[in-house]
């Protein structure tokens, strides 16, 4: 069978045969492998990267790691770093009673100390786009994480491919990244278009209404790109980030266009690329509250805990969460409430004084590491309510949880009551 | 028999094939023992070491590649891969696998319609290198 051939550049070749140190040529190795069976003809350089890989998943994460900064590797490009197992600023927060939790604890510490050692920055955030000097239109850089990816290629408009695992920090490592897949501009044109326009401007302008049309979005177009037509205009980026989230996990999008929105998507005819789509659907309500019907393992009784801040709260989340609390009946003592955000998030929350209001309200504050990832609810905890769709999709199968998807307000009243209290008013049909 | 391959992966096996009905995601699909746990997989339970693995494609969470090498070092993986597409993130647990531990599982496409031809469960031979592929019976 035939393949294309790779070629690299004078420079790139002197770094795969150790000109730069065993690292270098070591992160090489990984890329031109990877390169080649993906049929890319070339390498192209990236401006960032976002490397995944600090999450353990067993002694071969720690060994690969270790081994990079043995032989003298360091990042060449601006590298933030992933959620890691542990949440380094509040320790205490995780469990370590059983030889397992004993075991993540440890050597997620160690893994996540061996890529601070590469030269990667303690950003520990499935969010890197919260930060300041996220990349621009059209520059290529190397994210992992599929929320990441997608908010990356949509909302950004700069250019990653999905990266598995190692690829990451060997981007980092040698600058570049295979020249294929949403690399290049063919891969990157709207193929499934979804008209959103029937379920009306006021059901648009609810929280609920994205991460639902992200999971049923995903798990309908899959690995395509879909086009969504009428999005009002002024949707915010935190509602883009719950969409992209919860269609990176039901299917395989790594990138979407909203009309009017996205920096590729202007018009239809641009996020089309001027070809006919492959597909074309119609969205209503109803799907949606079967979406949240699926979506869920319970849906009325008990509330044991309410988790927000999956793709991780951004600010703004974290302002309108105490403005919810800062008033009115306290939560119920039976529920526990967990937010998790970033650190650089966590210190502008500290200095503005929102973080007060969350922590007297009874709101524990995750940072680092992410409430479906890692031991931190306690055992008993078992009916779980969430606003996000990506945590609704892993956490029972990760932490044995039942849970529940409500919008924030709709976790805010529930954990006042201790039960679990949905609006479904919202799924009436209503004028357009 | 002979079936021409493209090699992803170089390296050698010989092996027993299981044909998967399904693509598989190996994290979150399978355990530290190479066993399907994903419930909703049709051959759930199935145990896929040392075995030359017949899947279509990979699919799922790109901690795949960690999941394969991790399989690779303790001695629970498969002994090859033979795709009808390639797959990047598979790939990538093998290169890492082969680089940290000297342990080479080759990873082969085959175009689909060759790649239904190849029967399930006969001991075949494998071989991977930078000059193609073969699966021989």
């Amino acid at each position: 069978m035939s393949r294309t051939q790779l070629i690299l550049t004078a420079d790139e070749a002197r770094m795969l045969h150790g000109a730069d140190g065993d690292g270098v040529a070591l992160a090489m190795r990984v890329l031109v492998g990877l390169s080649r069976a993906l049929g890319a003809s070339r390498l192209v350089e990236i401006t960032s990267a976002h490397v995944d890989s600090c999450l353990y998943h067993g002694k071969v994460s720690l060994d690969f790691a270790n081994r990079l900064v043995e032989l003298g590797g360091s990042v060449r490009v601006p590298t933030t770093l992933n959620v890691g197992s542990m949440d380094l600023l509040h320790p205490g927060l995780v469990r370590t009673k059983t030889d397992t939790e004993r075991e993540v604890a440890l050597k997620g510490r160690q893994l996540m100390s061996a890529y601070l050692a590469l030269g990667c920055q303690a950003t520990w955030t499935c969010a890197p786009y919260q930060l300041p000097g996220r990349p621009a239109l059209g520059e290529h850089i190397a994210w992992a994480e599929s929320n990441a990816i997608v908010f990356a290629n949509s909302v950004l408009g700069a250019r990653t491919d999905r990266y598995g695992d190692f690829l990451d920090i060997c981007a980092a490592i040698t600058g570049r990244a295979p020249f294929s897949g949403l690399q290049t501009d063919e891969a990157r044109r709207g193929t499934a278009v979804f008209d959103c326009g029937a379920l009306g401007r006021d059901f648009l302008q609810t929280e609920l209404a994205y991460p639902l049309l992200g999971h049923y979005v995903g798990s309908v177009a899959g690995a395509e790109n879909p086009v969504l037509v009428g999005i009002p205009t002024d949707v915010s980026e935190d509602r883009l980030k719950a969409f992209g989230a919860a269609a990176a996990s039901s299917g395989g999008v790594a990138m979407f266009h909203v009309v009017g929105v996205t920096p590729e998507a202007a018009t239809l005819e641009h996020a089309l690329q001027g070809r006919p789509p492959q597909s074309t659907r119609e969205v209503g309500r109803e799907v949606l509250r079967a979406t949240r019907a699926e979506l869920s393992t319970f849906s009325s009784g008990r509330l044991d805990a309410v988790s927000v801040g999956t793709p991780h709260a951004s600010y703004a989340e974290c302002e309108l969460l105490a403005d919810l609390l800062r008033e009115g009946p306290p939560i119920h003592r039976d529920v526990a409430f967990y937010l998790s955000t970033g650190r650089a998030t966590l210190a502008q929350a500290e200095q503005s004084g929102v973080l007060r209001i969350l922590e007297s309200a009874g709101v524990t504050v995750v940072v680092d590491t992410c409430t479906y990832v890692t031991s931190i609810l306690a055992p008993g905890l078992k009916n779980v309510m969430t606003n996000s769709a990506k945590w609704a999709h892993y956490a029972p199968g990760n932490i044995n949880v039942d849970v529940v998807l409500g919008s924030v307000h709709e976790c805010v009243a529930s954990a006042r009551l201790g039960h679990v209290a949905l609006d479904n008013s919202l799924f009436v049909e209503g004028p357009p | 028999m002979m079936v021409q391959a493209e090699a992803l992966t170089n390296g050698a096996a010989v092996g027993c094939t299981m044909r998967l009905t399904e693509p598989l995601s190996l994290w979150g699909g399978t355990d530290d023992s190479g066993r399907i746990v994903d419930p909703h997989h049709p051959q759930y339970g199935a145990v896929l070491v040392g075995r030359v693995l017949l899947m279509e494609s990979g699919r799922g969470s790109s901690s795949s590649s960690s999941v394969l090498a991790e399989q690779i070092r303790s001695g629970a993986a498969p002994a090859a891969i033979v795709l009808a597409r390639a797959d990047g993130i598979l790939v990538l647990g093998a290169i890492v696998a082969a680089e940290l531990y000297g342990l080479a599982v080759p990873i082969l496409v085959v175009e689909p319609q060759r790649h239904a031809d190849i029967p399930g469960d006969l001991v075949v031979r494998v071989r991977a290198s930078s000059s193609g592929g073969t699966i021989t019976w």
